[in-house]
C-alpha cells in the first residue's frame, strides 16, 4: 500500500456553512504533507474528521487502508494527533501524563515507563519529568504534547499548527524534531499558516481556501508553475488573497 | 474494542480520582456538607436521629458522587483534555463511563464511611447485602445524573449551579428530612418522579425489615433512571464534539 491517507470528496457542513468542500488528496507513506491555508480554511476540521473527532457530512477517506467511518478505532491505534492546543493534564507530572496516555493506548504495562522515559529524553524534558505540566513553558508543553502523541509508536502523525505561539528558538527546535521524526519513517500531516515553515519541511503541500483545495504539489513545482520565488508568493497568487496595507497617519 | 473501552474506563476513573476527587474541595463537598446538614436536624430533634440515617446516607451518595463532576467534565471540556481522550482508540460512551465511574467510586468510598459509622454507632440492624446493592446502584445513578447535567453546559460555574438545582429539590422532596406521606398529594407525585426518593426508600426498607420485594422495586427504578441519564448524557456529549 503506497498511500498512508486517501481522501475522496470529503465534505463537512455545519448547518448552512460548508467548512470542508469536496476535497480529494493522497498522502504518501513517509512524506511530510503540508496542509496550508488561512484561518478558517478548514484545516483543523479536516484533521478532526481524519482522526475520528468529527463525522464527515459526505465523501470518503481511508487511513492505512482503513475506512474513517467504519474502522476509526482501528485507525486510532496507528495515528498520533497533536492538537493546536497543548491539552495534557495540568495536575499530572510530565512522566505521569505520558504513562496515562500509554495506558489509554494499551501500551503493554512493562513498556509504559520505559517508553515514557525514552520520549522524555528524546524531547529533552527528562530533568523536568516529575514537574507538573502546568509549570512548563509553552514550548515545553508543545514538546510534551508531541511526545504524548508518539507514546504508542504511531505510523502517521497529525500536527495541527505545531509552532503557533512559540518563540523563535522553540519553533526551530520543534522543526528539527519534525525532521527527525520524518527520518524515522513517520508520515507527517502538518497544518500551518506559516508558509516558510511549510517550505522548509514539506515534501508536498496542499493549499486550502474556504474548504476547497486550490493546488497540490511540491513547493518547488508550485514555485516553477507560478513563476514565483517563495511559497508565500505562490500562496498569494493561487489564493488571490492580497495582504491589506494599513497606513497609520501620524497624529491621528 | 470492548477490551480497549474497559481499559479506558478503568484508567480514566483512576486518573480522575487521583487528580480531582481525593482533594479537600471534593471531600468537603461530598461528606462534610451532608453530615453538617443532618447534624442541624439532629440538634433540633435528637430523638429521631435513627429516622434520619437513610436520608443521611442518601444525601452522602448524592453529594459525593457529584462533588467534582463539574471539574472532571466541564473543566476538561474547556481545556480540550476531554477531547484528547477521544483521540485514543476508545468510544465516547467509554470516556463518559470513565468519568461516571470516577464519581461513583468516590461516592461509594464516602458513603461506606458514613454508612458503617451510622450502622455501628447507632447499632442499626440492616440487610447488608441489599444495602450494598442499593448503595452501589444509587452511586452509579447519581454520578450519571451529574454527568448528564454537566454535559448540558459549557462552564464549570454553570455546571455547579445546575447541579445544585436537583440536589436541593431532592433533599426537600425525596423524604430525606421530611416524610413524603405528609406532603400534599401533588407534591407526592413530584417526589415519586425523583430518583433520590427510591434511594431513601430502598435504604429505609433495608433497615426496617430487609424484605426483598420493596427493595427490588427501588433497585429496578434506579436502574431505569441510570439508563435514561446515561443515554441522554452520551447523546449530548456526542453533540458537543460535533
Amino acid at each position: 500500500m503506497k498511500n498512508a491517507i486517501e481522501v475522496n470528496e470529503l465534505t463537512k457542513r455545519f448547518g448552512k456553512i460548508t467548512a470542508v468542500d469536496h476535497i480529494s488528496f493522497e498522502v504518501n507513506r513517509g512524506e511530510i504533507f503540508g496542509f496550508l491555508g488561512p484561518n478558517g480554511a478548514g484545516k483543523t476540521t479536516t484533521i478532526r474528521m481524519l482522526s475520528g473527532l468529527s463525522r464527515p457530512s459526505g465523501g470518503k477517506a481511508s487511513i492505512l487502508g482503513l475506512n474513517i467511518n467504519s474502522e476509526i478505532t482501528g485507525i486510532k491505534k496507528h495515528i498520533g494527533v497533536v492538537p493546536e492546543v497543548s491539552n495534557l493534564y495540568d495536575e499530572l507530572s510530565a512522566r505521569d501524563n505520558l504513562v496515562f496516555m500509554a495506558q489509554l493506548y494499551g501500551v503493554p504495562s512493562k513498556e509504559r515507563s520505559k517508553r515514557a522515559e525514552e520520549l522524555l529524553k528524546t524531547f529533552r524534558l527528562h530533568e523536568r519529568k516529575d514537574d507538573l505540566f502546568r509549570t512548563f513553558s509553552r514550548g515545553m508543553k508543545r514538546a510534551l504534547t508531541i511526545a504524548a502523541a508518539l507514546i504508542h509508536n504511531p505510523e502517521i502523525l497529525f500536527l495541527d499548527e505545531p509552532t503557533v505561539g512559540l518563540d523563535v528558538v522553540a519553533a526551530c527546535s520543534l522543526r528539527n524534531l519534525i525532521r527527525n521524526l520524518h527520518q524515522q519513517g513517520i508520515t507527517i500531516f502538518l497544518t500551518t499558516h506559516y508558509l516558510e515553515e511549510a517550505d522548509l519541511l514539506c515534501d508536498r503541500v496542499a493549499i486550502l481556501v474556504k474548504g476547497r483545495i486550490l493546488a497540490i504539489d511540491t513547493p518547488e513545482t508550485l514555485k516553477v508553475k507560478t513563476n514565483k520565488k517563495s511559497l508565500e508568493e505562490v500562496f498569494i497568487k493561487i489564493t488571490g488573497l492580497e495582504p491589506t496595507v494599513m497606513v497609520i497617519e501620524k497624529g491621528k | 474494542m470492548l477490551r480497549d473501552n474497559l481499559r479506558a474506563i478503568y484508567y480514566i476513573a483512576l486518573k480522575d480520582i487521583r487528580t480531582y476527587y481525593l482533594k479537600p474541595p471534593a471531600i468537603s463537598w461530598g461528606i462534610v456538607f451532608p453530615i453538617t446538614w443532618i447534624l442541624a436536624f439532629y440538634l433540633r430533634m435528637p430523638g429521631d436521629f435513627r429516622e434520619l440515617v437513610p436520608g443521611l446516607i442518601a444525601m452522602t451518595i448524592l453529594f459525593s458522587t457529584t462533588a467534582a463532576e463539574a471539574v472532571v467534565i466541564n473543566f476538561e471540556l474547556r481545556l480540550g483534555s476531554l477531547e484528547r481522550l477521544l483521540l485514543a482508540p476508545v468510544t465516547v460512551p467509554a470516556v463518559l463511563m470513565g468519568k461516571i465511574a470516577g464519581g461513583a467510586i468516590f461516592g461509594c468510598i464516602m458513603t461506606a464511611i458514613v454508612t458503617m459509622g451510622s450502622v455501628f454507632f447507632l447499632e442499626i440492624h440492616s440487610n447488608m447485602l441489599y444495602l450494598t446493592i442499593i448503595i452501589l446502584i444509587s452511586c452509579m445513578t447519581f454520578a450519571t445524573l451529574g454527568a448528564f447535567l454537566c454535559v448540558l453546559v459549557k462552564e464549570v460555574f454553570e455546571a455547579q449551579t445546575l447541579l445544585n438545582l436537583p440536589r436541593f429539590i431532592m433533599i426537600f422532596l425525596s423524604g430525606v428530612v421530611y416524610p413524603i406521606s405528609k406532603m400534599p398529594l401533588w407534591l407526592q407525585y413530584v417526589s415519586h418522579s425523583l430518583p433520590l426518593t427510591y434511594t431513601v426508600n430502598g435504604i429505609r426498607n433495608c433497615f426496617v425489615n430487609g424484605a426483598i420485594l420493596p427493595v427490588f422495586k427501588d433497585i429496578l427504578i434506579l436502574i431505569g433512571f441510570f439508563i435514561l441519564f446515561l443515554v441522554l448524557a452520551i447523546r449530548f456529549l456526542h453533540k458537543k464534539f460535533e
